[in-house]
């Protein structure tokens, strides 16, 4: 059988010690060969930083919330309904939306890397990156939540989705109580990202 | 038969902090993603191998990383692996001319369109599904890649030689296992899996409580 020859090859020593350094000498390096454009690159973190995050979802959740109809569609077949409202895209491309109720808890983890669903909530916060949040949330997924402060009642199972393929998951957090009169964008306001992955609850309209 | 990112079950790394919570903490994360993206988009290599490339990191080197900084370090070699760029190029910090795929760099007008397009994994040439939903299915073990000594797997060793049931047919996906190598895309089905948290973890965790991971029909045998 082939060996992963990669194994002691490993160049990216030869870079400076200081990320920000080395982040600099590869984009100069590229620059230079005509690889990228540094345009490109402000385009991009443009988009992550103020167009594409938990926004989306949020509107997601709170039209699901709202309208029955939408709500079945994307439980069975979300992908057309994400495209019609922008957001597919990459790290999307195979949405599952999955729904807290009085009997489930949903959360996600990806404890191989980081996957996340970018067009629905962005690029993945620190702690959802963090080696605790890997490795302890499949295990003892009760405590992990109780260290964001979410307790989860015993007679509730808690359901630990490992994203290991390209499949994104996306979880509806439990529509508060006292919320009847709201409209869709009073909703969203409620929506927080945690709710969206499972280590916090939507907000009450009074918070 | 594993590598230091298949950390899902590990004891020792503490509480999670929930106020570490910044998409990105530091400008650099910044332009560390942009710069991984957009060395992505010249179509060198797919996801399975820019992965891949992270898990070659030594454990030492995993364990002392950031996150960004494993990016980092993990483009820096793939870079040079597929020949893009030299390790001379690397040790001065400056490119030597021209690249001879310098037409493929991504600009600034199509980012938006790139990255709103996707790249979609699912494919139809596969072979049928061997399983249904509520089939109860046995995963690999051990965890591992049985086309590359060490090489990419999607299963994590938490869950080898585990019992489960088929709780969602995802269709057929590219397999990661061969993708990452250069062995073409070998789309096979794709399924949900559920497996209650006591199989995984014994009698401490809760009876009602459930993991659920995304398997590929070659790590599953009927049980």
């Amino acid at each position: 059988m082939p060996h992963d020859h990669h194994d002691h090859d490993h160049p990216h020593a030869l870079l400076p010690p200081d990320p920000a350094l080395r982040v600099k000498a590869l984009e100069t390096i590229l620059t230079d060969k005509g690889l990228i454009d540094p345009a490109a690159l402000d385009e991009i973190i443009d988009t992550y930083q103020n167009k594409i995050g938990p926004q989306n979802g949020a509107k997601v959740v709170a039209k699901m919330w709202s309208d029955p109809e939408f709500r079945a569609a994307m439980l069975s077949d979300p992908m057309p309904l994400l495209e019609e409202m922008g957001f597919y895209g990459r790290q999307g491309e195979h949405m599952v939306i999955v729904e807290n109720t009085d009997d489930v808890h949903n959360v996600v983890v990806c404890t191989l890397c980081s996957c996340y669903p970018w067009p629905l909530l962005g690029i993945p916060p620190g702690w959802y990156k963090s080696d605790a949040y890997r490795s302890r949330v499949v295990r003892e997924p009760r405590k992990v939540l109780q260290e964001f402060g979410v307790n989860i009642p015993e007679e509730t199972s808690v359901r630990v989705w490992d994203s290991t393929a390209e499949i994104r998951y996306l979880v509806v957090p439990k529509r508060p109580a006292g919320t009847e009169g709201l409209d869709e964008a009073a909703l969203e306001a409620l929506v927080t990202r945690d709710s969206m992955v499972g280590t916090g609850l939507a907000l009450e309209p009074a918070q | 038969m594993t590598r230091v990112h298949d950390m899902g079950g590990r004891f020792g790394d503490g509480a999670v902090d929930p106020s570490d919570n910044a998409v990105f903490a530091k400008d650099w994360h910044a332009r560390a993603l942009a710069v991984t993206l957009a060395a992505g988009a010249l179509g060198q290599w797919n996801i399975d191998a820019s992965r891949h490339s992270r898990e070659l990191l030594s454990p030492k080197d995993y364990g002392r990383f950031s996150y960004y900084e494993k990016w980092l370090s993990a483009l820096a070699d793939m870079l040079v692996s597929q020949g893009v760029i030299t390790e001379e190029e690397l040790r001065s910090g400056t490119g030597q001319g021209e690249s001879p795929i310098s037409a493929k760099a991504l600009k600034a007008a199509s980012v938006a369109a790139t990255l709103s397009k996707g790249s979609p994994y699912a494919r139809t040439e596969a072979p049928d599904p061997a399983f249904q939903a509520g089939d109860r299915v046995r995963t690999r073990r051990p965890s591992r890649n049985t086309l590359v000594d060490g090489g990419h797997t999607r299963l994590p060793a938490y869950a080898a030689g585990a019992t489960g049931t088929v709780k969602l047919l995802h269709g057929a996906h590219v397999f990661p296992d061969a993708n990452a190598h250069g062995f073409g895309e070998a789309a096979e089905p794709l399924y949900a899996v559920a497996f209650s948290a006591r199989d995984l973890w014994g009698q401490e965790a809760s009876a009602q409580d459930e993991v659920i991971l995304d398997l590929w029909q070659s790590y599953l045998e009927p049980a």
